[in-house]
């Protein structure tokens, strides 16, 4: 890789009481990459992700963020540094509409701030690239489950991101429905922004990833392509036991 | 000012005082800690038993201990029905925080305004012929005003841990605050769990009130004050535990016994407040990663 | 309605509010309007925190009271002009809600919540204790013998509470517009998501709990004036705790217009039913009704006209 290091995390630990989550797990995401995260449940996926974007804080370990140490940072914080996430669960704001919902990062996330008027045609092309602007004026606690995943997305998107933290935006989609959230993930790549996926449907990871780094009971147990990833021993008991 | 004896005297009182306040806080622990209801009109409950216990012995004769627990069962449906209503109001539409807390002090003002139409402000008490004694243990004077309300309420404690921690039904309460997966696997509906769960706590103010009669006379206000308290000992006494909540409730009782000896009594209930910032400023990670 | 036209129906209620006094003489209407207005201000500030941002005060009365206290106490030390006492009385509540929240609101919602329904409690007990300000016998306070431009000082009280419960609601008007209120819109809506993308919701939520303490604090400020004999129970009276709460509950918690609506209508009917029945029956009245909106109607009134206007439309 000649990209320059977007974000780097640097032996991270996490427990709760007494159970570690997270035992001094390190990985390192490229300016630009395509980034896959996988590991059986209760691996500690989310829970790294949450401490990348400040959700949790970590209690060992550093995260950098374009050479910066980001470790002591408010999720906000980090989320103007061009850190964007997606949930798992989607969680809209139910009362406002689809347009509203992507006028809050375009008037808080970006440097700046967009405001008014101008935050709304942002928002309005960011709904278009997503296939959500016929919804523009629903409210967001009406949607169906993919357009509030396609919502999840493009709310991350207007924070105008440098990486983009996709969290199962596909578990329980049809084929046709994972096809739709792979072609805006590779959209949202074209546009320079890295994106880390977080998956159980290995077809999409396989297809969409780079690079993929495993995690098992909060470590990490291996690093590759997606070939060499599908040939691995180690990935392979973790996925099916002994 | 100081002196040995008044030293006793006032943690001997806070410690007595103490074990009332456990008995006012299980329905706390119960719904606040173990089922995520915050329950702010508890002490409403509260009062409400305390003029139970005042009905039953002004008009009927009936002892005050005995008539508390006589107004369980009409304490634990009432309870039923609260929770059927705010299960089905709120917590099914994820309208907890806002409007089912809303409820609740509109709950709290119900009650209080009707004792308030019904009993006026005067204040109310109750007769037994064993509250004026008082019981010498060498250099300690045990009022039975208080010893016996103590006492009760360690009864109370004690038959609530068994359940919780002996009974399937009880298990399922605390399965409810953990997992509702494992709940469903045991067979059991989180709602009727909870429905259930809420009725004891409900049903433990019954009780509650009527010990709170027999310590002093009451007036239909007086369950505000207790706001404060009941939850600052939920909180110290770690959301949910039994154990905690007793040992919680004796060392809050013994400071605001000791504060109100050498301070005064209406600093006490600044201690209480107090003690409750105090431990949401300090320890909020504890209690945030619920 | 544009702010233009909502500005020059504000500056004609003012000069209306000036020109009755010049005609109107019974003084029981202004000391009745005066109490409506006081709750027009007082839900207004509530729904900056409860209705826009979703968190709970029980303390209300605590904050009026604060208002009030500060400005009994201003006018006792130091004789203090009356524009002094609604900044030192917004003041000091404002930093009373900045502070209570900066120990509460970086945990959940509810123990907010619980701190202020302490708060009322314990502040109350404070002052009763408090000798300087008369403790549990109350204080007097003597209005200025005279006051520029109006015949007496009841009458000047009345505008002044126009005008604060027009600026009221004209910050909770701006607030809601602005992308201040979105960002605590979104606070209200999913916390988390609003922190993720990139709202400081801490720093929020403390800016709401300022302001809406602050408000109440305007509120009281005028209090001594108004009573001229001031004791505790007045002060922390448990109607401001409820009728704060009830008024946008039944009014309506999204808008601006949802406080002033149950302001109005709860506030009229309180000032109707207090003549005509007991004030105690008057606080169960309001109880029932507000846990009978929670209920059944949780968009108050406002919610139940635009539904009623949508369907008329459709």
């Amino acid at each position: 890789m000649t990209a320059p290091v977007l974000l780097d995390v640097r032996s991270v630990t996490k427990r709760f009481g007494g159970f570690q989550a997270l035992g001094g797990v390190s990985l390192q995401v490229f300016a630009g990459e395509r980034f896959g995260l996988i590991g059986p449940n209760g691996s500690g996926k989310t829970t790294l992700i949450n401490c990348v974007s400040g959700a949790l804080r970590n209690d060992e370990g550093a995260i950098w963020f374009e050479g910066r140490d980001i470790t002591r940072l408010p999720a906000h914080r980090r989320t103007r540094l061009g850190i964007a996430r997606s949930f798992q669960i989607p969680r809209p704001f139910g009362s406002m509409t689809v347009l509203e919902n992507l006028c809050v990062p375009a008037e808080y996330a970006t440097r700046g701030g967009a405001h008014g008027a101008d935050a709304a045609a942002e928002a309005m092309e960011i709904l278009r690239l997503i296939g959500l602007d016929g919804k523009a004026r629903a409210v967001a606690g009406g949607l169906t489950q993919i357009e509030m995943r396609k919502l999840e997305l493009a709310r991350a998107m207007a924070v105008k991101p440098k990486l983009l933290i996709s969290d199962e935006s596909m578990a329980g989609l049809s084929s046709a429905e994972v096809d739709e959230i792979l072609a805006i993930l590779f959209a949202l790549h074209e546009r320079g922004i890295a994106v880390i996926m977080i998956e159980h449907i290995m077809r999409a990871v396989m297809r969409f990833s780079q690079r993929i780094v495993v995690l098992d009971a909060g470590e990490r147990i291996a690093e590759g392509g997606p070939e060499e990833i599908l040939h691995n021993a180690a990935v392979e008991k973790a996925y099916l036991g002994e | 000012m100081f002196s040995l004896d008044l030293l006793t005297d006032a943690v001997v009182a806070g410690i007595l005082l103490g074990g009332f306040y456990a008995a006012v806080s299980l329905g706390i622990t119960l719904a606040f800690g173990l089922l995520d209801i915050v329950n702010i009109a508890h002490p409403a409950f509260v009062i409400l038993g305390a003029y139970g216990a005042y009905v039953g012995n002004s008009r009927l004769g009936l002892d005050p201990i005995v008539a508390g627990l006589l107004g369980m069962p009409v304490f634990f449906l009432l309870g039923m029905v609260v929770y059927r209503v705010y299960y089905a109001s709120f917590e099914k539409r994820g309208d907890e925080s806002l409007r089912g807390l809303v409820f609740f002090f509109g709950i709290i003002f119900i009650i209080e305004v009707s004792l308030l139409l019904q009993y006026g402000v005067d204040y109310r008490s109750v007769d037994a012929a064993y509250l004026g004694a008082t019981l010498e243990l060498g250099p300690i004077t045990l009022p039975f005003r208080l010893a016996i309300p103590f006492a009760v309420a360690l009864g109370l404690t004690l038959l609530l841990h068994l359940f919780l921690s002996r009974t399937f039904w009880g298990r399922a309460v605390k399965a409810v605050s953990q997992d509702h997966l494992a709940l469903r696997l045991m067979g059991a509906s989180p709602v009727r769990v909870k429905a259930l769960a809420f009725a004891i706590a409900i049903a433990t103010a019954s009780v509650a009130g009527a010990l709170l009669i027999m310590i002093g006379p009451i007036e239909p206000s007086v369950g505000r004050e207790y706001i404060g308290r009941v939850f600052a000992i939920a909180v110290l006494g770690g959301m949910g535990s039994i154990g905690g909540t007793l040992a919680a409730s004796l060392i809050l009782g013994v400071l605001e016994s000791l504060t109100s000896t050498f301070y005064g009594p209406s600093w006490a209930l600044a201690v209480s407040f107090g003690i409750l910032l105090v431990v949401l400023a300090v320890r909020p990670a504890g209690l945030f990663g619920r | 309605m544009s702010g233009r036209v909502l500005l020059a129906v504000a500056v004609a209620l003012v000069l209306a509010a000036v020109a009755l006094t010049r005609v109107l003489e019974n003084q029981y209407y202004y000391f009745a309007t005066y109490v409506i207005l006081q709750y027009v201000v007082l839900a207004t500030a509530w729904n900056i925190l409860g209705g826009y941002t979703g968190y709970v005060n029980f303390g209300s009365a605590a904050f009026f009271a604060t208002g009030a206290y500060t400005a009994a106490v201003l006018i006792k030390a130091v004789a203090a002009p009356f524009p002094v006492l609604l900044v030192a009385g917004g003041l000091v509540a404002g930093l009373l809600g900045l502070g209570i929240g900066y120990l509460t609101l970086r945990l959940r919602g509810v123990f907010f919540a619980i701190a202020t329904l302490a708060l009322a409690v314990v502040l109350q007990t404070l002052v009763v204790n408090w000798g300087y300000v008369g403790g549990s016998r109350g204080i007097y306070t003597l209005r200025p013998a005279r006051v520029p431009f109006f015949d007496n000082y009841v009458e000047f009280l009345f505008v002044v509470m126009v005008v604060l419960a027009l600026g009221a609601l004209a910050t909770a008007r701006w607030i809601e517009r602005s992308w201040i209120g979105r960002g605590l819109v979104a606070i209200r809506d999913n916390e988390e998501a609003a922190e993720c993308m990139g709202v400081p919701t801490l720093r929020l939520k403390l800016v709401a709990t300022t302001v809406s303490g602050a408000l109440m604090g305007v509120a009281g400020a005028p209090f001594p004036y108004y009573l001229t004999y001031m004791e505790p129970t007045s002060a922390f009276n448990l109607d401001y705790a409820i009728n704060s709460l009830a008024m946008p509950m039944i009014g309506g918690t999204t808008t601006w217009v949802g406080p002033l609506v149950g302001a109005v209508l709860l506030g009229a009917a309180q000032q109707v039913a207090t003549v005509t029945i007991s004030s105690a029956l008057n606080l169960l009245i309001v109880g029932l009704v507000v846990v009978a909106f929670v209920i059944l109607a949780p968009e108050g009134i406002v919610g139940l006209f635009r539904r009623w206007r949508a369907r008329a439309r459709a």
